[in-house]
């Protein structure tokens, strides 16, 4: 049932658990305990919303950094993640096979805030040996969502 | 001036959804619930395969029964799937959707007064295609108590001497029912005994709610009777590329490519290279849409049932088919009703024969919100009643 109810809330979380118990065929009790378990055992990390700024007002921007390092004796890459993960202007930091180490996703206001950022906290740091900012420039696709090519079905109403 | 029209085609009834369409097309905010076919997009390999199709100019017409890998990957596909096995060179046929299928299986078969079963409610196609060869149709309305599956007693009750065929619609549109082994098994010896074929339409066989589809021609001695009928439509979200076949002991295939020799040549060639990779690795989006589909399933049933709408459990297809007698309208009068008053579209059951009167079908093919959203007016529909 985990997976079942995992796959239907990281499409929508905004089913309710009526709703799953419905569709699985299972008590909307049941569903409300494991999703409760699930929670608690940070199998669900949380859940959020995909925006398209572009469509507010809002300045922002995204900037992918690549990040080399030279890992720690005995620690591996695991602490300098760690320290990264700390600053709230990180979204996302994964490790990465191939020609980089880190790839860091930091958000911000304006691309100065970003560089500024990279150039004060992330490059200054003893393991780290080298940068690269990439600023992104359009969103196509999100979370498996596409945010600019979205077309109207063109199903006719009632067919046999 | 002279009457340019045949007396037959005139006195042919046009199909009762149509009706239903034009009114629904008129207003811009209804919601419908009256679609036949899947709210997925057809999976974007095939769609790609299409797409080099045609950049590699494959932009002629392929032989009249269709690209020869084709045939081969659909027979290996209902060897593999239904077990029934059928010779891709003599018995297969790449048609224009399965409607072509039915069509020309029927013009293939009968004589003018050759009696055809068909029962019912069913898809709006076979009534007229059986008229349009002067072939006789005898209708047998199946019943909610039974699942509105066919029983034997009931195909036996309808034999006659002139009987030649029997249409056997399953998983139903729009009932949604379907037939399991042993309900085939007691209609194929009622077939063989009375030496009948059988025209199988099984264009919703991947959408199986319970177990795999059983298809009759798997049964022991029903091969050489049966005609299937299947296509790319329903399981792989390939509507608008109409691409069906037809698997038919030789004999038939023969006659049937002839007409389709004739009337159609051969079906799109586009269509015809984006179903082979369809077919081939096509596995997992059906697997997808099928628990899709479920989902929306259970979830419309449990609904119903705290509205108090009654509803038997359908198996297939993506379609239930509630019961709404005990408002004391007719189906048309609810449906129209319905669409007046909370803009929501669903088919009258009597679209597909008198004996749905009573009864409306609904299509899932839709995203669960939009069924939330839909079933909710329903519910607001009923509770003003």
């Amino acid at each position: 049932m985990r997976t079942k109810i995992l796959n239907l809330i990281e499409e929508d979380c905004k089913l309710t658990a009526k709703d799953i118990a419905a569709m699985l065929g299972e008590t909307e009790e049941a569903v409300a305990a494991e999703i409760a378990a699930m929670e608690k055992e940070r199998v669900i990390c949380g859940y959020t919303t995909i925006v398209d700024w572009d469509k507010t007002d809002e300045e922002y921007v995204t900037a992918i950094i690549e990040l080399r390092v030279t890992p720690q004796r005995g620690e591996g890459f695991d602490k300098i993640a760690n320290r990264i993960v700390n600053y709230p202007e990180v979204d996302t930091v994964y490790l990465m096979s191939g020609g980089y180490d880190f790839a860091v996703i930091v958000k911000g206001k304006t691309m100065k805030e970003v560089a500024l950022f990279v150039a004060n906290k992330l490059a200054p740091m003893e393991a780290v040996v080298g940068t690269a900012t990439h600023f992104v420039l359009k969103k196509y696709k999100e979370h498996g969502v596409g945010i600019t090519n979205v077309t109207k079905s063109e199903r006719l109403a009632v067919m046999p | 001036m002279r009457n340019p029209l045949s007396k037959t085609i005139v006195q042919i009834k046009p199909s009762g959804i149509r009706k239903f369409f034009d009114i629904v097309s008129e207003m811009p905010d209804a919601i419908s619930l009256g679609v036949g076919e899947p709210d997925f997009d057809t999976p974007w390999h095939v769609r790609d395969e299409g797409i080099y199709a045609l950049e590699k100019g494959r932009t002629f017409y392929t032989s009249n029964s269709g690209l020869k890998e084709l045939r081969e990957e659909i027979c290996k596909y209902y060897s593999r799937k239904f077990q029934a096995d059928y010779d891709p060179i003599h018995e297969c046929l790449i048609t224009v959707g399965g409607s072509e299928g039915i069509d020309i299986a029927l013009r293939a078969m009968l004589d003018p007064g050759d009696e055809v079963i068909i029962p019912e409610p069913c898809y709006v196609s076979y009534l007229p295609c059986v008229e349009l060869t002067y072939g006789v149709p005898v209708h047998i309305p199946l019943k909610a108590e039974n699942e509105f599956r066919l029983t034997a007693e009931e195909l036996e009750a309808a034999i006659t001497d002139k009987t030649k065929l029997v249409i056997l619609p399953f998983p139903n549109n729009p009932t949604g029912a379907i037939m399991e082994r042993e309900d085939l098994e007691k209609v194929a010896k009622v077939i063989m005994d009375h030496d009948l074929y059988v025209l199988s339409d099984e264009i919703y066989a991947e959408l199986s709610y319970k177990d795999k589809h059983v298809s009759i021609a798997s049964l022991p001695g029903m091969r050489d009777r049966t005609i299937v009928i299947n296509g790319f439509s329903k399981a792989y979200a390939m509507t608008g590329w109409r691409l069906g076949y037809a698997l038919a002991p030789q004999i038939i295939c023969e006659q049937m490519t002839k007409i389709h020799q004739f009337a159609i040549m051969c079906a799109p060639t586009n269509s015809q290279y984006a179903a082979i990779d369809a077919i081939k690795n096509g596995d997992k989006d059906i697997e997808m849409m099928v628990q899709a589909y479920d989902q929306r399933r259970r979830f419309l049933l449990q609904t119903f049932k705290e509205m108090g709408l009654p509803c038997f459990e359908p198996y297939g297809a993506f379609y239930v088919f509630p019961c709404i007698k005990q408002f004391g309208m007719t189906s048309d009068e609810f449906a129209l009703e319905l669409l007046k008053k909370e803009k929501v579209a669903v088919v009258p059951g009597t679209a597909f024969g008198d004996c749905g009167e009573g009864y409306l079908r609904i299509s899932y093919a839709y995203s669960i919100e939009e069924l939330k959203e839909a079933i909710g007016r329903i519910r607001h529909f009923i509770d003003t009643l």
